[in-house]
């Protein structure tokens, strides 16, 4: 079966070859997959995400969603066709919240009412009321209420591939925790591919089916959270699934002390 | 009080035309201004190599003053215009709204073009990644998401070269476009201080109606209000229209009667289109041209008739260092001007030369005759002249034959340099004979017995399209040999003086009624 999304050996470097933000990277998303992307920062982990839509072009090598190079397509087309959501939100000052949501359906030219259904059936879907959050400003809402609009705007032309940046990196733990939970949820239900780059352990082996671990530009490991733990390729591996491990252990044990 | 009462009647007939063509010239160039600024500064904000370059020019635009920038467009088009002339059959006029409008929209460019460039800097990164991850083009997350965001920054550049632009287009009245500054550049040169007055005040609120205006349209913009921006755009529609419907009032091109920015020129310019409007010609006046631009203007048709000086033409047009004489002169001019095409009607009578005055008392008493009684004494004395003259052939022609120098040399508005030599601020002047100032202060002139000054027999000198009208031509013969210089001093007494003062039309009424029929 092909995979949704597929890397081949891609390398991109920002200063002419000196050094490489990605390596020779290959990766195999299948269809339905949660994919965490896990790494120091400046491993390449969001450089990796950004060749997948042609928010950047790689030096070499090959992308293919769903079979087809990226590069049969125009950048916009191909980026209507996949949601995209980051830590800075980056919601549309100068629109309501209506707007916000429903602008990728109105840059692929849905017709209005089937837009404003659209955006309502999101907003119940991210928990937030309709009735009282379509013409509201993205400046009257709280981090989490707009983290929920931008996932909104990222789900509204029914992509079948999430791209996501630390999605909940700014919020607070418990607001964090349900959210990324919901977000779960969402993505069984709507049997959609992710891919999520996030530097939180924890939140990677909790949320995904597979994981990948970069480091300098290149993929050193991936599988399921438990291959990882069972079988750590290398001493770097090892030494970032121990710090969970470390803190599962700590936790238990206060717990038990309290308990 | 009647006076002043009197003078602020003419001001106000004057208005419809001064405030109409200020409103079209200052529209026309802020609209363009705009047009050309935004498409760069997006260019600019794009193009690394590009943003440098252009805000630098923007700026070095700014920093030439104003009137010099007008004055630098009108040889500029007059080289493209006789170029255009020679290589494609055709020409346009060099003077009046072209070189103004191409001033102006310069001028207009830096506020809307750094605004700009500083709005779409500061747009958050996070909403412009986010425009092309929701599937944007360039020009999608341009025209909706980042010139949105940017548009009262960008209205706020718009509001400060509006303002700009009005006030500079002040200064278009020496390059022949009219504008309010008509009213300034006339009532500094005849002392008439209402009118300078009237200008200001009217160019200051026609700057205010338009800021506030365009400030209505900003806040429209910022709060999405419909009926604040209709409101705006009605106001500055209103009153270009207005403009307009003024101007189109009258259909064919009227005849153009030019003068230089004094006060003579003034009275004569009123002489002499008093005269072709009673000949059935309709006219318009173009005031206050520079002492050398208003030949090319004639000779280019942007001006059909003016009053000129022969020595100055002697000079400065024909380039000629000899004094032959008063009469050769005037021969030798008027064949000149019919070889070029350019029509030349005669001399009215009198000369308004440059002469050299000095306080009667204190010539007496330094025993100063003439020119050359001066020499001697010229290194202790301060001279006055008016912004010409230290730059004319004839100052060098008497410089090198009395072997004149001064202590302080100082530039003068013309009309000031009386009352400087009068209490001793100066102690010689460079006058002009016909001035009724020199009677009014007691002034000497002193004499010229080397002849280092050329004769000064006002001319009238009509354009190539005129030059063979013989109905044009006839309704100005009359004024050949008909104004003496004891009229004409008394007339320019009458706008000049301090107390019961004229206008030029009145002046120039009294010196009609003295020519025989």
């Amino acid at each position: 079966m092909t995979p949704m999304i597929a890397l081949d050996s891609v390398s991109l470097s920002y200063d002419g070859g000196a050094r490489f933000a990605v390596r020779k990277v290959d990766l195999e998303v299948p269809a339905g997959r949660f994919l965490a992307l896990i790494g120091e920062s400046g491993s390449g982990k969001t450089t990796a995400l950004h060749l997948m839509n042609r928010l950047l072009e790689p030096d070499e090598g090959r992308i293919c969603i769903d079979g087809a190079d990226v590069r049969s397509a125009e950048p916009a087309a191909l980026r209507r066709g996949i949601g995209f959501a980051f830590q800075a939100v980056g919601l549309f000052p100068h629109m309501n919240v209506a707007e916000n949501v429903g602008i990728t359906p109105r840059l692929m030219g849905w017709p209005q009412d089937r837009i404003a259904q659209r955006v309502d059936e999101l907003l119940a879907l991210v928990r937030l009321p309709p009735a009282q959050f379509r013409e509201r400003f993205p400046a009257g809402l709280s981090g989490g209420q707009q983290q929920r609009v931008g996932l909104a705007r990222a789900l509204a032309a029914k992509p079948r591939i999430m791209l996501m940046d630390e999605p909940f990196g700014a919020l607070d733990p418990l607001i964090r925790d349900d959210l990324a939970t919901e977000y779960r949820a969402i993505h069984d239900a709507l049997g959609l591919t992710t891919v999520m780059v996030t530097h939180d352990v924890t939140e990677a082996f909790l949320l995904a089916d597979t994981v990948a671990v970069m480091r300098e530009g290149r993929i050193v490991q991936t599988g399921p959270p438990g291959e990882l733990i069972a079988s750590p390729a290398d001493a770097f591996v090892r030494a970032m699934i121990e710090t969970p491990r470390r803190h599962a252990r700590r936790l238990a044990e206060a717990m038990d002390i309290r308990g | 009080m009647g006076a002043s009462g009197n003078m602020i009647d003419v001001a106000w007939s004057m208005l419809p035309e001064y405030l109409g063509q200020h409103v079209l010239i200052s529209a026309a160039a802020i609209a363009i201004g705009f047009l050309v600024s935004l498409p760069l500064a997006v260019a600019a904000s794009r193009l690394s190599w590009l943003r440098g370059p252009a805000l630098a020019f923007a700026s070095i635009v700014q920093t030439v003053p104003g009137l010099a920038l007008l004055a630098l467009f009108y040889p500029l088009l007059l080289a493209l215009s006789s170029f255009t002339q020679d290589a494609f059959g055709f020409g346009f006029r060099a003077l009046g709204f072209l070189p103004t409008l191409l001033a102006l929209t310069l001028y207009s460019m830096l506020p809307v073009l750094r605004n700009t460039v500083t709005a779409l800097d500061e747009i958050d990164p996070a909403v412009r990644t986010a425009a092309l991850g929701v599937g944007m083009t360039q020009w999608q997350s341009l025209v909706t998401v980042e010139l949105p965001l940017a548009a009262p920054v960008i209205m706020a550049g718009l509001r400060t070269a509006a303002v700009w632009v009005i006030g500079a287009a002040t200064l278009s009245t020496p390059v022949g476009q009219t504008s309010l500054g008509n009213y300034i550049f006339t009532g500094l040169q005849t002392e008439n201080w209402v009118f300078v007055l009237f200008g200001c005040v009217a160019a200051a609120l026609l700057a205010l109606t338009a800021d506030q205006l365009l400030s209505l349209a900003e806040r429209g913009m910022a709060r999405r209000s419909r009926p604040r921006l209709l409101v705006a755009a009605v106001g500055l529609a209103a009153i270009v229209g207005a403009s307009l419907y003024v101007q189109s009032d009258g259909a064919a091109r009227p005849a153009i009667v030019g003068t230089k920015s004094f006060e003579e020129q003034y009275i004569l310019g009123a002489l002499i289109g008093e005269r072709l409007e009673r000949a059935g010609y309709r006219t318009a006046r173009r005031d206050g041209l520079g002492s050398t631009v208003i030949f090319h203007a004639l000779e280019a048709g942007d001006v059909d008739v003016y009053v000129d000086y022969s020595g100055t033409l002697w000079t400065t047009a024909m380039k000629r260092a000899d004094m032959p004489g008063r009469k050769a002169v005037l021969d030798r001019l008027s064949s000149w001007l019919a070889k070029r095409g350019d029509g030349y009607v005669g001399a009215l009578g009198f000369e308004n030369a440059y002469a050299f005055a000095m306080r009667r008392d204190r010539a007496k008493a330094l025993g100063i005759e003439t020119l050359a009684d001066l020499a001697a004494h010229a290194p202790q004395l301060k001279i006055g002249g008016d912004f010409e003259i230290f730059s004319r052939p004839e100052w060098n022609g008497v410089v090198k034959a009395y072997g004149l120098r001064f202590a302080v040399r100082r530039q003068y508005q013309a009309n000031f340099m009386y009352g400087a030599v009068a209490n001793g601020d100066v102690d010689v002047i460079s006058a002009f004979s016909s001035d009724g100032r020199i009677a009014q202060y007691d002034l000497k002139i002193l004499g010229d017995p080397k002849h280092a000054l050329p004769p000064y027999d006002a001319v009238l000198l009509v354009s190539p399209r005129y030059a063979h009208d013989e109905r044009f031509l006839a309704a100005l013969r009359p004024l050949v040999g008909a104004i003496g210089l004891a009229p004409m001093q008394r007339a320019n007494l009458m706008v000049d003086r301090d107390k019961d003062k004229a206008t030029a039309g009145q002046a120039a009424a009294m010196l009609e009624a003295a020519i025989p029929r």
